[in-house]
């Protein structure tokens, strides 16, 4: 029983990129033993009793916010929404300054979602208790990385140690804004899978080789060599100016529709972060089809999320 | 300084296995002309009394509990996650049966302080609410902290003397199955 010693001495996540391998796999491991509360007549254990987990949302989210919220509860935490719009955020107040006013109301974690890369760390650095990272600009999102990986496993019978060697992963759309991709190549190598990003070239610098994955341009080439395709969002909100000719063209160079998936391998996990543009980087039909896994991965977003609240709350 | 100590070998903790395995053969047929007639379930408790329950469902046959027979992992119920750190090792609870109007038999290897029974309790009705729970230990080391008894003990060692830990090692999570009293490493 090697899982009997394992002691996670992490008191925030902010990134996947920091995050050892082996953490990255008790993390996951911790999931699944979480994933039965949601199953069962109570929804509900005491782990979390008297503890207060704050949700700092600085972007809009709905289904984050809501699904940390939802975790906090299953393990009965007490939670506290708060929201950049409409605050003292919009009056002016620092990242830093509305940490600590938030910490002084007696929080225990911090759950944060900020526009600006860094911000999670920035607040980890202001306040004594742990901050869980929801999104940082363009630079990670480690629990959406963690809950895909979770969902890979299941779908693909890896929950047995969490080892993704010989499986072919392939991530495509807008990756240079996205930080999605960023969690989820820094996981998938570290637990073994081989990672090809597809998009065009505006939206994918070569620069990404550099993280260790393979780069191309071609979905047509890739698809069928695949066991994962990753189908991202195309940002519009993030995008400066056009980075590809139309939406049409985009749909028929690198959108997942019907005709392509028949190419791809019988049983391809197919995901998606949400929200989807449908019709746009997937089709209604792939989307809601058999191999798809996207309400799969809502639903794992919960054990992981409470997995995450769980391990951080014991290094305090 | 104490030392680790065998208490049962092999042979032995089979012997008390078998005893234990006696008694709840015993309790579900001795149960069976009691008004309404019981249906059992065998829960043993993780990470050890799972695996004792198992060897039991063997010697008795699985029938006797009409394959219900589960696991239950206590780590989110524990009384003490706000005073340790890190967190305890959460493992899977396999309880895939309606536990509503059953007779649940729970096992666990060692019973020392009473505080897993009481989170295996509060963890047990948020499956369900069982008719009636019965609580049958390999060994009672004695030494609560909380007034919990089990209906049946297969080895009695209440007035072993000290704090020492009593620990049970199992096939196949360790090599052989023995019963040591081990030092309690807060004594040091």
């Amino acid at each position: 029983m090697a899982t009997d010693a394992h002691a996670w001495i992490h008191k925030h996540l902010l990134g996947l990129e920091e995050l050892p391998a082996q953490d990255i796999r008790f993390l996951l491991t911790t999931a699944l033993g979480l994933e039965d509360v949601s199953k069962r007549s109570v929804k509900k254990v005491p782990a979390l009793r008297g503890k207060v987990v704050a949700n700092l949302f600085f972007e809009d989210s709905t289904r984050t916010a809501n699904s940390f919220a939802l975790a906090a509860q299953r393990l009965s935490a007490d939670v506290l929404h708060f929201s950049g719009k409409g605050s003292s955020v919009s009056k002016g107040e620092t990242l830093t300054d509305t940490g600590r006013t938030i910490e002084a109301m007696g929080v225990d974690v911090m759950v944060c979602r900020h526009g600006m890369s860094g911000a999670a760390r920035k607040l980890a650095s202001a306040v004594q208790c742990s901050v869980i990272n929801a999104g940082d600009g363009q630079h990670e999102h480690p629990t959406q990385a963690l809950l895909d990986a979770f969902t890979i496993a299941q779908r693909l019978g890896r929950t047995d140690g969490f080892d993704f060697t010989g499986l072919r992963v392939a991530i495509v759309g807008d990756i240079a804004h996205s930080r999605v991709a960023r969690s989820n190549i820094h996981c998938l190598i570290k637990l073994g899978a081989s990672v090809t990003l597809v998009g065009p070239p505006t939206l994918l610098p070569r620069t990404f080789e550099s993280l260790g994955c393979e780069v191309s341009h071609d979905l047509e080439a890739v698809l069928p060599t695949v066991d994962v395709v990753n189908m991202l969002r195309v940002q519009f909100e993030r995008l400066s100016g056009p980075a590809f000719p139309s939406i049409h063209e985009y749909h028929a160079t690198y959108g997942l529709t019907s005709a392509r998936l028949k190419r791809a391998k019988p049983d391809i996990v197919v995901m998606h972060p949400g929200p989807m543009n449908r019709g746009l980087e997937i089709d209604s039909a792939v989307a809601d089809g058999p191999n798809s896994a996207i309400l799969q991965q809502v639903t794992n977003g919960l054990a992981i999320r409470m997995a995450v609240l769980y391990l951080v709350t014991g290094v305090q | 300084m104490p030392t680790m100590q065998v208490l049962a070998d092999e042979q032995r903790v089979a012997e008390l296995i078998q005893r234990l395995a006696s008694w709840v053969g015993d309790t579900v047929s001795s149960s069976a002309g009691d008004g309404e007639p019981a249906r059992w379930a065998l829960v043993g408790l993780k990470s050890r009394g799972d695996l004792l329950a198992a060897r039991i469902a063997d010697l008795l046959g699985h029938d006797t509990f009409a394959d219900r027979v589960g696991s239950l992992d206590i780590t989110l119920y524990r009384d003490d996650l706000s005073e340790i750190g890190p967190q305890p090792v959460v493992q899977t609870t396999d309880i895939p049966f309606a536990l509503d109007g059953l007779d649940v038999m729970l096992i666990d290897d060692v019973m020392m302080s009473g505080r897993t029974t009481r989170a295996a309790l509060q963890a047990l009705v948020d499956f369900g609410r069982p008719r009636r729970v019965w609580l049958g230990v390999l060994a009672d080391r004695g030494g609560r902290e909380l007034p919990i008894q089990p209906d049946f003990a297969a080895l009695d060692i209440r007035d072993m003397p000290g704090r020492d830990k009593v620990k049970l090692r199992i096939r196949p999570i360790h090599d052989k199955d023995e019963l040591l009293s081990v030092p309690d490493p807060r004594a040091r």
